[in-house]
């Protein structure tokens, strides 16, 4: 069953169109990663499912129907999510907002078992150890886990992360991707993750969503990330090198890929 | 404000040893009962609020809030209306547009600080065309909570019942849009909406501060308790009873101080809010050297 359809999707972003033409299913339980270069409109993508935007053109579903905002299926997690280091407020409470922060007043009962979904997600994690602590003072990577947890409190089917991985060093990388491929496995969610290197990736993921010159490409990674594919999405020559541990490396139009609208 | 009670004195009130008649006499006048109901009121709200004002970044939109609506209390009197009418409807207008303006908006502060400016020079000219007194002009900046009458009293409390109620039925998504927005967004917080609201709220709580502090010393009512009640907690119901408790031991022994002194009440309010601060944050930097010192891995 597919959770997103996309049939001849255009997004339109701050009065310019930055995609067209995008046609793609996402099937219940699978793990993808939207990658292309910045400003290529993977956070529009994310806008559009949330309901924040609507369409330019064609036709968008998610469990379907048409996205609205505030859909309690969805989990999100934002880009450059990050706190101050003065932001005082404990681990345990921010992720608590996730069950019903969205709700009116003042919260009175349901104290236990709203605790136990928090411990729960913590658990899942791995962020028992910190959850007490206040937010802003906790590592990058413990701050993501925590963004994890309180998205996964929600009971989300669908789950949108705009590049968790960014500002992590590899090895947190590696344990975040671990701990993301491991709940949606064990909870049968849907994940579309936003990403600038797909190497920690690719032992989870099922596809690759490839944005990129207002044009989008669908399929197994061994598929998409190919000079063919990349080549024919960027019309101009591009390269996919693979090394000896199995790392893949795209090169080639550097200018175009970093100023695709230039 | 309002219809101006002049308290003279021949002599300041002396302290005895005995507390509790010293307490006694402080409330057997009514204009120490007034300022007492009306300061209780002004330090609850101020402090609740206060925790959304330092947990939002917002502290600068309510020190404007104050400034803005000093051109309404002072047109106001020239109008021969209450100040605290021209006050509210000068921080309400002004405070729906700052929050509709949105925190996203960089130059958000610049465009609020340009604004404030204007109105400043607003409530100057309103004061020149009101050739009465300085004393309306002297009480709206620096506050009189001595001179407040009864009637200013239920105006007051019936404010901070309007704004407390407000926070208790926004208390959740306010929270969760001040951690963070975008996730707010997603969930389906109308955070635009709650910004405007909050704002409302803010201008009800600083029209009712300026009563007590006047609208120069606002910070010290709304941003300082809480300011040191997040130093103390990470839970926001407890942040929240923190700055409540701040606000009112503050204004509470402010007057009293006051009553047995020559000198302004807003000093001593403001006062033990900034030597509160400053004591925290001393002890805070001890503490932190003592711990690095004693534990090697924290």
């Amino acid at each position: 069953m597919n959770v997103v359809v996309a049939s001849g999707l255009a997004a339109r972003y701050a009065e310019r169109t930055v995609w067209s033409g995008a046609d793609f299913r996402i099937s219940r339980g699978s793990f993808t990663a939207v990658l292309g270069p910045n400003g290529a409109g993977k956070s529009t993508l994310f806008k559009l499912l949330l309901g924040q935007l609507t369409p330019a053109a064609g036709d968008l579903t998610v469990f379907g129907a048409h996205p609205h905002a505030g859909d309690p299926r969805i989990g999100y997690i934002p880009q450059s999510s990050s706190f101050d280091a003065d932001f005082s407020i404990r681990g345990r409470d921010f992720v608590g907002l996730g069950i019903d922060g969205h709700r009116w007043g003042i919260p009175l009962g349901g104290g236990a078992r709203d605790r136990r979904v928090v411990d729960d997600a913590v658990g899942v994690v791995d962020a028992a150890r910190y959850v007490d602590r206040p937010i802003g003072r906790l590592s990058g990577g413990e701050q993501q886990r925590l963004l994890l947890a309180h998205a996964l409190v929600g009971q989300p089917e669908l789950l949108l992360m705009d590049e968790p991985l960014s500002h992590l060093d590899v090895r947190n990388q590696g344990a975040i991707v671990n701990v993301i491929g491991k709940v949606v496995r064990e909870r049968g969610i849907t994940v579309l993750l936003i990403a600038h290197d797909v190497n920690p990736l690719l032992p989870y993921i099922d596809n690759v969503l490839y944005i990129a010159n207002g044009k989008t490409a669908i399929g197994r990674p061994s598929d998409i990330i190919t000079a063919a594919t990349l080549s024919a999405i960027y019309s101009a020559p591009i390269d996919v090198l693979t090394d000896r541990m199995g790392r893949v490396f795209v090169t080639g139009l550097d200018e175009e890929v970093t100023h695709p609208h230039g | 404000m309002g219809d101006v009670l002049l308290v003279v004195t021949d002599t300041t009130p002396r302290l005895t040893w005995n507390l509790i008649a010293d307490v006694a006499a402080i409330f057997q006048y009514q204009f120490m009962d007034n300022a007492y109901m009306a300061g209780t009121v002004v330090a609850i709200v101020a402090g609740a609020i206060g925790y959304f004002v330092v947990l939002r970044g917002s502290a600068f939109a309510a020190h404007a809030l104050s400034h803005i609506g000093f051109a309404g209390a002072t047109g106001a009197v020239v109008l021969a209306i209450n100040p605290i009418f021209g006050l509210l409807a000068f921080t309400m207008g002004s405070g729906m547009v700052i929050g509709a303006l949105g925190s996203r908006l960089r130059s958000r502060d610049v465009t609020i600080g340009i604004v404030l400016a204007w109105t400043l020079g607003l409530g100057v000219l309103f004061i020149s065309l009101y050739t009465g007194y300085a004393q309306e002009a002297y009480a709206l900046l620096f506050g009189e909570i001595l001179g407040i009458s009864v009637q200013e009293v239920l105006i007051t409390a019936v404010v901070a019942g309007l704004a407390l109620v407000a926070l208790v039925v926004m208390y959740r998504p306010l929270l969760y849009a001040s951690v963070d927005q975008d996730l707010a967004l997603a969930k389906g917080v109308p955070t635009v909406a709650l910004s405007v609201a909050f704002m409302a709220v803010l201008a009800l709580a600083v029209t009712d501060a300026v009563q007590v502090v006047g609208v120069l010393l606002i910070f010290a009512l709304i941003v300082t308790p809480a300011a040191i009640a997040i130093r103390f907690t990470t839970r926001p119901r407890f942040a929240i009873a923190t700055a409540v408790g701040l606000s009112l031991a503050f204004t509470w022994l402010g007057l009293a101080i006051a009553y047995y002194s020559p000198h302004p009440v807003s000093f001593f309010i403001t006062s033990l809010a900034f030597g509160t601060y400053v004591a925290v944050r001393v002890v805070e930097v001890l503490h932190t050297r003592v711990s690095r010192t004693t534990s090697a891995d924290a």
